[in-house]
């Protein structure tokens, strides 16, 4: 009789890498929709341009480390990195925003760090800074949603655009483009206009941008089931929607003026994403259950911070980096007492 | 002023279950006991060849009392105590000892150990036994000394033996909690223990609390142990009428049978860091060995049989047997309608923390609670080991408040100090920090061998601090000698420099001298003397 003698315990691990990526994915699915419906189809050529990208950088840095492949591509992390990034760039964005993003993501995050389970800083993050310091005005040029627009572009135009990083003559990207609600709110206090005046505004939705306060919603949907399955805790996108709402109210009842909503906050830009999908990044973030708060808190105040005084209308790649690097001090000041210890 | 460090919130007998406090982490297990307890407890035959491993439990061997080829009568020791943490073993039935062998044990895994082969006369012959129904007459200590002869130990699984709990230096003990929340998935034996002789447990527990001084006796089940409350409640006033028993249902998340979540749960207390129950005033045993405790004061009877649970998806007939000491584990799966062809592992306890079993071939121990059976279809793993992802489950299932994951990455770098300060060693081994690992990283055995480079190492710093004190004593000696030399030389120096000190010295010297030759001379006068003398 053959019998097996590894130690305990004897079932196999109940999760796999493979399915929390996934999961991860499922949980995108609705937002992707949305996103889908708001600003026309150039969501989906961005997502297969930054898987593609991403793939083929990820086989290629395998094989260049001399790692197995099967195992590591089939682990969906660097599909999840893609998807990320794909979300965060403008639906029209030039072919090369993928390669430079995807590029940064997983070679220069990922691989050059180690690979999965090493890198120091959030890949898609670390991608998506990349681009918006190399390419500001192509990642500032975003459609303006369905409702508000003349008419999305078509399918054939869409592609176009992307492929040759010029809009088709029939489109002008005056009526396309819109600025986004945060970008509009800062040039607009910047122009002392009062926020209850920008608001006017009809990208302007009930609480944050028309469009992107849905979308915003289902990532939040999204984000819900990832709780509910236990792919992520609660501690992270609690910390960051409570510090935001914890600092921007006092300061939107004292100035209401010039300061927006708590909830415009959370519903513009990228935080209700960073809340669930970014700054819950395992591998860069913290792994105390407290330091897991002092990070979301930290992610938070920072992108309040830049959107209103640094130099660019949303923060949260730049607060999310700057957080990673001290992800690794959080965890040690927030060691939880073990077992038996005195308090 | 150390005590009271020790004990900053001693806790009130009263207070105990009261109401249930939370331990961190844990997990919600399928528990899968339903399929052993379906049917009835009944009694394994002796089988022909009983083996009978000399060192059963945690502490030293006894003495052998036994040679080769004698008879021996059921009941009878075949090893002797000679303090309170040495266990004695007893034969399980009467027959012949066959022979002193090595043969496979379950721990340590894979290995040999020395074991009687005791062959069944199938007589059942008892030896003289010494029953006291009247227990209440007996005192602590006599209590104490007759279950140690009696070989009792631990019987949830740890075997450490029981007279060491009962009897040592600690504050005032007030409260026995006996252990029958057995919360590892398939393992059932003391749920069949507690429906089936549940007066045989809250006797128990009377009198190891008489040995105790304690003043109650808690008992804490599961609460999905409906049938257990039950059967508890029916024989509760009759056996326990001063009411010093109570059983208390705790709620069943993985591992709060464990002795310190226990405690935890009960009290909101933790036992302190390199402490024991004992600091807390508590006493923690299983619900077995309580009820062999009774069996050992009432009827006189050690231990010699214990239920085991043989479960697990490749048994054909999940069932809990009462099974003599020393049956090889074969034996139990053929008794259980045998095992599936792909039987991929053995284990010992349960799927959690169970021990992997080298062979059909190993007896069944006072410590053997469950014997389970896994199919090849159910340790299948979808995906090799990866690198750790830092996802923080492990964090949010340790029991032990650790950092499975930060403990891992030092170990596997080797750096076994640093792993050793964030309190590698709290680390209860339960399990649920691999169960959750997306990674499949085998964490458990990273803990485990860190823990064993760690005890190494302490014991080669004790030895090269043994070897530094040694070295400075000697070298201490020498320079002291030396010193001492240098002192009386000097003295004679001075002493020499003073012209009329000298001069005495001189003198005496040469009186001396002539006092010793006078006295050869008068030897010399006399040589026969002086040989004849």
């Amino acid at each position: 009789m053959q019998l097996t003698l590894s130690g305990p315990p004897h079932f196999p691990p109940i999760n796999t890498v493979g399915g929390i990526m996934r999961q991860v994915l499922f949980a995108l699915i609705p937002a992707l929709v949305a996103h889908c419906w708001f600003f026309g189809w150039g969501i989906l050529f961005q997502l297969a341009l930054a898987v593609g990208f991403a793939l083929a950088f990820e086989a290629v840095m395998l094989r260049l480390r001399g790692k197995p492949l099967q195992p590591f591509i089939s682990d969906y992390s660097a599909v999840v990195t893609a998807v990320l990034f794909a979300l965060c760039v403008p639906p029209l964005a030039p072919w090369w925003i993928s390669l430079t993003g995807m590029l940064f993501a997983i070679v220069i995050a990922k691989h050059l760090y180690g690979g999965l389970g090493s890198n120091l800083f959030n890949p898609t993050m670390v991608g998506l800074a990349a681009v918006i310091i190399a390419f500001p005005i192509d990642l500032s040029q975003w459609l303006a949603p369905r409702s508000l627009s003349p008419g999305l572009p078509g399918l054939a135009e869409t592609l176009r655009a992307i492929l040759t990083g010029q809009l088709p003559a029939s489109l002008n990207w005056d009526t396309l483009s819109q600025a986004t609600p945060l970008d509009a709110l800062r040039t607009g206090v910047a122009e002392n206009r009062m926020v209850t005046e920008i608001r006017a505004n009809p990208i302007f939705g009930d609480f944050g941008g028309r469009g992107w306060e849905w979308i915003a919603n289902f990532y939040l949907l999204g984000g819900l089931y990832l709780i509910w399955r236990r792919v992520i805790s609660w501690h992270v996108p609690v910390a960051v929607l409570a510090t935001t709402i914890i600092v921007s109210t006092p300061m939107w009842l004292l100035g209401p003026d010039v300061n927006p909503s708590p909830l415009q906050h959370i519903f513009s830009g990228a935080l209700v994403i960073a809340a669930f999908f970014i700054a819950t990044d395992p591998v860069s973030g913290c792994s105390t259950l407290r330091g897991k708060l002092v990070f979301g808190a930290g992610v938070a105040l920072l992108t309040l911070a830049i959107r209103r005084f640094g130099g660019y209308p949303d923060g949260v790649a730049f607060a999310v980096l700057l957080m990673n690097m001290l992800a690794p001090l959080i965890d040690r000041l927030t060691t939880p007492r073990a077992y038996g210890h005195p308090r | 002023m150390a005590d009271a460090e020790r004990h900053p919130n001693p806790v009130e007998a009263s207070d105990i279950g009261q109401r249930l406090y939370r331990f961190p982490g844990g997990l919600k297990l399928r528990h899968h006991k339903k399929m052993a307890c379906e049917r009835p407890l009944e009694r394994l035959p002796t089988p022909e060849r009983l083996y009978l491993p000399l060192k059963q439990h945690q502490g030293s061997t006894g003495e052998l009392l036994v040679e080769v080829g004698q008879q021996v009568q059921k009941g009878q020791p075949l090893t002797r105590s000679s303090n309170d943490r040495s266990v004695p073993i007893h034969a399980p039935t009467s027959g012949t000892i066959e022979g002193l062998r090595d043969w496979p044990v379950s721990y340590p895994p894979g290995q040999l150990a020395a074991t009687l082969v005791l062959v069944s006369d199938g007589q059942e012959q008892w030896i003289s036994r010494n029953p006291e129904p009247n227990w209440h007459s007996l005192d602590s200590a006599e209590i104490v000394d007759r279950l140690r002869a009696g070989g009792l130990a631990g019987l949830g699984g740890a075997m450490f033996p029981t007279a060491a709990k009962l009897r040592g230096q600690w504050p005032k003990l007030h409260t026995l909690i006996l252990n029958g929340s057995e919360c590892e998935p398939y393992i059932s034996c003391d749920e069949m223990l507690m429906r089936n002789h549940p007066e045989q447990v809250i006797q128990g527990g009377l009198i190891l609390g008489h040995a105790l001084g304690v003043e109650q006796i808690v008992i804490g089940i599961e609460d999905q142990m409906g049938a257990v409350k039950r059967a508890f409640d029916q024989v509760l006033d009759e056996v326990d009428p001063d009411q010093k028993c109570r059983v208390i249902q705790v709620s069943k998340i993985y591992p709060e049978g464990g002795e310190r979540q226990l405690i935890q749960v009960l009290t909101g207390h933790e036992v302190p860091h390199n402490g024991l129950p004992q600091d807390l005033g508590l006493v923690c045993l299983n619900v077995a060995t309580a009820a062999a405790a009774c069996e050992c004061i009432v009827e006189g009877t050690p231990i010699i049989e214990r239920i085991v649970t043989i479960s697990g998806p490749a048994v054909n007939q999940p069932r809990n047997l009462v099974v003599p000491l020393g049956t090889p584990i074969a034996e139990l799966l053929a008794a259980a309608g045998g095992v599936d062809d792909d039987l991929d592992r053995l284990i010992l306890g349960g799927p959690m923390s169970g021990l992997p079993l080298a062979s059909d071939q190993i007896p069944i121990v006072k410590g053997s609670n469950c014997v389970l059976a896994l199919g090849r279809e159910h340790t299948q793993r979808q995906q090799p080991e990866m690198p750790c992802i830092n996802c923080g489950e492990c964090v949010r299932v340790c029991p032990a408040s650790l950092l499975p994951q930060t403990l891992f990455k030092h170990l596997r770098a080797e750096q076994f100090e640093q792993a050793d300060r964030l309190n590698l060693f709290d680390c209860i081994e339960c399990g649920c920090c691999a169960h959750v690992c997306p990674s499949h990283i085998p964490l458990v055995d990273y803990y485990r061998h860190g823990k064993g480079q760690l005890r190494v190492l302490g014991m080669e710093d004790a030895r090269a601090s043994r070897a530094k004190a040694r070295f400075e004593a000697r070298e201490q000696r020498i320079e002291q000698d030396r010193a001492e030399r240098r002192q009386k030389r000097e003295q004679r120096e001075q002493k020499l420099q003073q012209p009329k000190v000298a001069m005495d010295e001189v003198q005496a010297a040469i009186e001396r001298a002539r006092q010793r030759k006078g006295a050869s001379s008068d030897q010399s006068d006399h040589p026969d003397t002086d040989s004849c003398s």
